[in-house]
């Protein structure tokens, strides 16, 4: 029997990273995998809640229900807001006294993986089969290290991946700065958190910096090009599709 | 909060340019940083332990009312005699009372955190009397005119060089120090030992209280404060109301997950345990006063409860990347660091307490190391929210994002305004990538490149090609 996800790529990767969910969509079909993109897909509300409009998030979470409490198994190309879903999502339809809605979400929440957690954990994969020959970085993300405890998922699909070489990045647990609105609430702290990120990913002589979240990564990269260091950034959805029929 | 001359976002600033604050800053966290890993990693059953810790303070929290009953009959069972203050003003005026009644005007002080946030010293200093801290770091601070910056090293932003100089204008006139370490610790040895041998009224804060004993338990690592808790003949120490534990036996788990967390040893230096008062051992008289000051308002919010767990260890300070690069300081508060960012604005009123919510990239390092396991990321978001709900708050940014939530909370709406958009978009093109861009996005380009706009969106794609 055919495994079927529904994709949830994100507001944020929707309008600004497609590519990354044009990649998620790729190697989940090589792996044989049904995709479905349910197009009543918003956003998952994790900006009003960190921003402290917790409640102005509640009709985001209802509309996310109903989209896609038919879906099977969601796959989210997002670590933060895969993070966002499981802790905040059932506190949030309580809110609403709605006992429909509180089953539903109840039954949805398990069933939302992120992308990498899916491949290695549900479909037990470690190679995709890609091939992407360059330096790479990871950078665990918060939310992926911290909230998800995936680590490993990325490291072994990475590692898989013919002709990569993954180095070692000094400090990477460590927060990039980024933090939603506190990179702009928060702007020279912000900033500052960045210019040590960006100054270990140099001394890694890296072609590439991968992690699981864009949102962090867009960080990341606004200082890799404001200071022409000539790294670039990439989703690990992105490299996995290399290589892959489809893929780039 | 924009603009504004009070506020984590303008009290960090001229900080985080500060360069010898700094490399101070970044040795010193990195250094406990290190040290804790390696003595948490030797432990098998950290996480049980830390489980435990947890389980032991939510017990306490659950049940505070009986156990502060208890450890009031225990504590006096064995002699002391318990004040209760409902707050830092009746703190005070407790402590001084008690001063004036043994016709003193000089006290010592072992480092206490509660006693700062009461504003103990200010107190006594208006009154007449002279509180001399005994605690290195502490009488470094005092003697600078100063103020803490980390919970466990106050002066965690001086170098031994500022130090020297500071002991030669102060305690040491006319004397010559090298800064070497040992060279300072000495001159502060023989300026506080007169002090330990003539004061006879001692102040020292609670690391925990025992209920079912009415056992005082003070850590720390100079023997200062074991000095200052037999020597003199009266005893006051301060206490907020959440430090009890119930029994001895959970006191070891503390002392097992306390001295790992907080300077990453495997024990603390100088334990003092003491219950009441003993003839011809130590003080003839020994007072307890256990001091409210709205914790019983916190312990009333279900998730920021969780913060009254905190043991004080400071781990949270070491890891947090904010923290890190601002120093103490611009906390603005007693309680700096991740935990100050939620006790603060719990605790106090001030509107730079407000803005501490937010002063987290809630990257969850703290948490994580948390000996107790507040989930300190959890507080934050829900103080966020909380000190919006009281009226903290900009009304074109509360605009801002129910706009945003009405177009995301339909899938048919936020198609249209990607419409829109997209029709829009020859004007965005025409944006310059950096330079001087209005509101937000100026903010975002002072230090960083926008990222470039597709040529379509995820979902115009699929329609097009059904993900082909």
């Amino acid at each position: 029997m055919t495994r079927s996800v529904s994709l949830f790529v994100s507001c944020f990767n929707d309008t600004l990273y497609p590519n990354t969910a044009r990649a998620a969509n790729v190697v989940l079909k090589s792996l044989g995998v049904s995709v479905q993109f349910p197009e009543r897909q918003t956003c998952c509300g994790q900006i009003h809640v960190n921003t402290g409009y917790a409640s102005m998030a509640v009709p985001l979470v209802r509309n996310f229900v109903n989209t896609f409490s038919g879906a099977e198994e969601i796959v989210a190309i997002s670590g933060s807001c895969t993070a966002m879903l499981r802790e905040h999502y059932q506190e949030l339809a309580n809110r609403t006294n709605d006992v429909n809605l509180i089953s539903k979400t109840s039954e949805l929440v398990p069933r939302v993986f992120e992308f990498s957690e899916y491949l290695t954990d549900v479909l037990g994969v470690s190679d995709v089969g890609a091939t992407y020959p360059h330096r790479v970085s990871y950078h665990p993300t918060c939310h992926s290290l911290r909230s998800l405890h995936i680590y490993e998922s990325a490291i072994k699909l990475l590692s898989a991946v013919r002709g990569l070489q993954l180095v070692d990045l000094a400090y990477a647990e460590q927060c990039c700065g980024f933090g939603g609105t506190f990179s702009v609430k928060n702007s020279p702290m912000s900033t500052a958190i960045l210019a040590d990120k960006v100054a270990n990913i140099v001394s890694a002589k890296v072609e590439a910096v991968v992690a699981l979240d864009n949102s962090c990564l867009m960080h990341i990269s606004g200082a890799l090009k404001r200071n022409n260091t000539g790294v670039s950034v990439m989703h690990v959805a992105e490299v996995l599709a290399h290589g892959l029929k489809g893929g780039a | 909060m924009a603009g504004s001359r009070v506020g984590f976002p303008y009290t960090s600033r001229s900080r985080i340019e500060d360069s010898q604050l700094r490399a101070n800053l970044r040795s010193a966290t990195t250094a406990i940083r290190e040290k804790r890993g390696r003595v948490v990693a030797e432990k098998a059953d950290w996480e049980d332990l830390r489980l435990k810790g947890e389980q032991i303070r939510r017990e306490v929290l659950s049940n505070l009312d009986s156990y502060l009953v208890k450890l009031e009959s225990s504590v006096e069972k064995v002699g002391g005699v318990v004040h209760w203050a409902v707050d830092a003003s009746e703190a005070n005026q407790i402590v001084f009372s008690l001063v004036r009644q043994h016709g003193e005007s000089e006290v010592v002080k072992v480092k206490s955190l509660t006693t700062d946030e009461m504003g103990l010293n200010e107190y006594l200093s208006q009154h007449g009397v002279m509180a001399h801290e005994t605690d290195l770091a502490e009488l470094i601070i005092q003697l600078a005119h100063d103020k803490p910056s980390h919970i466990l090293v106050p002066a965690i932003h001086k170098n031994r060089s500022e130090i020297r100089d500071l002991f030669q204008r102060t305690i040491s006139k006319g004397t010559s120090l090298s800064d070497d370490p040992a060279v300072l610790a000495e001159a502060s040895r023989l300026y506080l030992r007169q002090k330990f041998l003539s004061a006879k009224i001692a102040v020292s804060g609670v690391n925990f209280a025992v209920a079912e004993t009415g056992t005082i338990c003070v850590v720390e690592s100079e023997g200062n404060g074991r000095m200052c808790l037999t020597l003199p003949k009266v005893l006051i120490s301060v206490m907020g109301i959440e430090k009890i534990v119930p029994t001895l036996d959970d006191l070891a788990v503390f002392l097992e997950l306390l001295p790992r967390s907080s300077t990453g040893e495997r024990m603390n230096p100088y334990t003092s345990l003491w219950s009441g008062v003993h003839k011809g051992d130590g003080p003839e008289e020994f007072h307890l006063v256990i001091m409210d000051n709205r914790r019983s308002a916190v312990l009333a919010d279900p998730v920021g409860r969780q913060t009254l767990h905190c043991i004080r260890c400071s781990a949270c300070l070491n890891v947090c990347p904010v923290y890190e690069r601002s120093g103490g300081h611009a906390y603005d508060s007693v309680y700096p660091g991740p935990i100050g960012a939620i006790l603060s604005p719990q605790l106090f009123d001030s509107e730079s307490s407000k803005s501490l919510p937010w002063a987290s990239t809630l990257c969850g390092a703290c948490y994580e190391v948390c000996p107790v396991r507040i989930n300190i990321p959890q507080v934050l978001v829900h103080l966020r929210e909380k000190v919006l709900a009281e009226g903290h708050q900009s009304r074109s940014e509360r605009f801002q994002f129910a706009i945003l939530s009405a177009v995301l909370s339909s899938g048919a709406r936020f198609d249209l305004a990607l419409w829109v958009i997209s029709r829009l978009r020859f004007l965005i093109d025409r944006f310059p990538s950096s330079g001087s861009l209005p509101g937000l996005v100026g903010k975002w380009t002072e230090a960083r490149e926008l990222p470039e706009l597709p040529k379509e969106t995820f979902r115009v794609w699929w329609r097009r090609s059904r993900g082909h």
